[in-house]
């Protein structure tokens, strides 16, 4: 029997229709897929699933731990989308949320004699400086050295990280507690809250004007242009005029400084000190919403809660049913596979051939 | 201070040297074949957790080392398989496909062992390899115990670079290898088969990146933590680089940075009112340095990262 042959075809544009419905179908693709990790450890998917989505939507307290878990992963996403349009590949958010709660925490503790609203914005100010400095270091190597900017980024992690260690664990120790962690910030530094009964804080609406920042300065700016140049094609840019070293190391900053952003929103809006684990791993996950939501903005938020949900469920689904909440990386990693998979329909189309 | 002059402070530092280096030679190695074939494995630090996790469940239940280092070694050739269909079959984004392994390959890894161990206060240990001294060798002042008492993996590791050189530079595969990652279109024209080399590729860099892994957890440690691997896998990417895609220069490379890291380990004991976690952030900031003093110099295999079709 003669096996059918089927062929590539680049296709033009894809209608909005099928942008719209690959990154549901890449969900759907990916939970199924998932769902052999749970057979595999003999858990029914079924329960899980809903353990998973009751645990992150179902009630009220439930739902309002989602948005909290949304909030950080909003701005590493938006930060990871930013970078990557213009291909600058920052893989580094994790090291700059851990930069920006460093900052925000130093001028925390310093109970500053401020108004609060002065002092949220220096915390934020702060914060977004250091997440920045700490992008712009492999930024300026990559646009000025060509040093490659993935190893940079990732290995600059691991040295923010250790930084934080050896200041909770020497300098800033609790001396109190004596466990590694600071002492709290002043209050006056502490973000609002939004909801009553809840850990919902200001950050949230940060991260949401993050999101429609990215928006305008992606689409509608001189600069979103340079920058979408850049990254479709830096030789072309070049010759239309475009200064791409200046697009790159503007990137990586506002890059840097969102990612810094969730940093704060994390000492100052849920823990009110620095702890190690003040992320586990949302820098990472930054990578995955960016390209699940597409690197639009609109797209970046969908992906954000999607991602709080599965987190935030994992949770419950762990208590229930016993299942380890790692789970959500299974998941995460998945679904970005998966997700780049469904991207090649967006350029090529299957075609049986005759 | 005083015992930085004795011989004996030497001796134990560089014989050090060669025992961390082994997972990064291994990885570098494969990493090595990944990329001369015009593939970046970005899948390597979760390829390398995983190994390590595959290499200590299976010592874990069976008792048997060797075991262990087959199905550590036999988990990276299937990630490597995979990353090969994702990037060589399907042609998609090596960066974003390599870090989803990455997560995938980290995730899946936790999972299973909270699934099979649990989460006990103490984690479970194995019996892990012992060193293995050469015969004779061994007594050699010096040298002997720097190069002879070092476990079956490191010698593995020290003979691997002298085949990867020779399979790549004098064989018929290595010559193919080199010509798909140089200009594919044209090795294709001679009659190389693209797809099929640069999959053996990621099935030789799979291979040896899990085996590099179940080192931490057979030989250098006795247990599996989920912090184990530390960013090796990314610092084997920037030796590739340092190395400019040399196997031998790759030993060089690898010994270097291995050096760093275990004299900053050392350094600890030493000196005063500096966190030792300073020391640890030595190996990083040094890779970083070094990148950027050869980054212009650096000659990439020109089809590197970029998918081959056919038209």
């Amino acid at each position: 029997m003669k096996l059918p042959k089927f062929k590539l075809e680049r296709r033009s544009t894809p209608p909005l229709w099928f942008q719209i419905l690959t990154p549901v179908i890449a969900v759907a693709i990916s939970l199924v897929i998932s769902a052999i990790f749970l057979l595999l450890i003999h858990k029914n998917p079924f329960t899980a699933f809903y353990y998973m989505f009751y645990g992150a939507i179902g009630t009220k307290f439930a739902f309002k731990e989602m948005l909290v878990k949304a909030t950080p992963l909003l701005l590493t996403g938006v930060a990871v989308a930013i970078a990557f349009v213009a291909k600058y590949w920052n893989i580094g958010a994790e090291g700059q949320l851990y930069a920006g709660a460093l900052a925000a925490t130093w001028v925390g503790i310093m109970n500053l004699p401020l108004p609060r609203a002065i002092y949220i914005l220096l915390v934020i100010a702060v914060g977004f400086g250091a997440g920045a400095i700490w992008s712009l270091i492999p930024g300026y190597l990559k646009a000025k050295f060509k040093v490659d900017d993935v190893v940079t980024t990732l290995l600059m992690n691991y040295i923010m990280i250790y930084i934080v260690s050896a200041l909770l664990n020497g300098p800033w120790r609790n001396p109190k507690t004596m466990y590694p962690e600071s002492i709290t910030i002043s209050q006056n530094a502490f973000f609002p809250k939004l909801l009553p009964h809840s850990r919902v804080h200001m950050g949230l609406i940060v991260a949401i004007l993050a999101v429609l920042f990215m928006y305008f300065l992606v689409r509608r700016t001189k600069l979103g242009f340079e920058i979408r140049a850049t990254g479709t094609n830096p030789r072309a840019a070049n010759f239309l005029g475009i200064n791409t070293i200046r697009a790159i190391i503007l990137v990586s900053i506002i890059s840097g400084g969102v990612a810094g952003l969730a940093g704060v929103g994390e000492v100052c809006g849920v823990h009110y000190h620095l702890i190690q684990e003040i992320s586990p791993g949302y820098g990472y996950s930054g990578i995955v919403i960016a390209m699940l939501g597409r690197l639009n903005a609109f797209g970046v938020f969908l992906a954000a809660i999607y991602f709080a949900i599965i987190i935030t469920g994992a949770q419950m689904m762990s208590r229930s049913m016993n299942i380890p909440p790692y789970i959500a990386d299974v998941i995460q990693g998945v679904t970005l596979i998966v997700m780049l998979a469904m991207l090649l329909l967006f350029e090529y189309r299957i075609r049986r051939e005759k | 201070m005083s015992n930085f002059l004795t011989v004996t402070f030497w001796v134990g530092l560089l014989a050090a040297t060669v025992r961390v280096s082994t997972p990064l030679i291994l990885a570098t190695l494969g990493e090595t074949f990944a990329e001369r074939s015009g593939i970046l494995n970005l899948g390597i630090e979760g390829m390398m957790l995983f190994g390590s996790f595959a290499g200590f469940i299976t010592v874990y239940f069976t008792k048997s080392l060797w075991l262990g280092v087959t199905f550590a070694t036999l988990s990276g050739f299937l990630f490597g398989v995979f990353m090969a269909f994702l990037v060589v079959t399907l042609g998609l984004n090596q960066h974003v496909s390599g870090l989803g392994i990455t997560i995938f390959a980290s995730g899946l890894a936790y999972y299973l062992y909270r699934a099979i161990i649990g989460s006990p206060t103490v984690p479970p240990t194995i019996k892990a390899f012992d060193t293995l001294k050469i015969p004779l060798l061994w007594k050699i002042p010096v040298l002997g115990p720097i190069l002879f008492n070092q476990y079956a993996l490191t010698y593995i590791a020290l003979v691997t670079v002298f085949v990867a050189r020779y399979v790549i530079f004098k064989t018929t595969f290595g010559l193919s290898l080199r010509a798909v990652g140089e200009n594919p279109e044209a090795a294709d024209a001679v009659g190389v088969n693209v797809y099929k080399t640069r999959y053996i590729a990621m099935m030789i860099a799979g291979s040896l990146t899990g085996m590099s892994g179940a080192f931490f957890t057979l030989a250098q440690f006795n247990m599996f933590t989920f912090d184990i691997v530390a960013g090796r896998g990314w610092v084997a990417i920037a030796l590739v680089i340092f190395a400019n895609w040399i196997p031998v220069r790759v030993l060089w490379g690898a010994l270097l940075f291995g050096g760093i890291d275990s004299l900053g380990l050392r350094l600890q004991g030493t000196a005063i009112r500096i966190p030792f976690q300073v020391y640890l952030t030595l190996p990083y900031l040094f890779t970083i340095i070094v990148l950027i003093f050869i980054a212009r110099n650096a000659s990439y295999p020109s089809a590197l990262l970029k998918p081959y079709r056919r038209e």
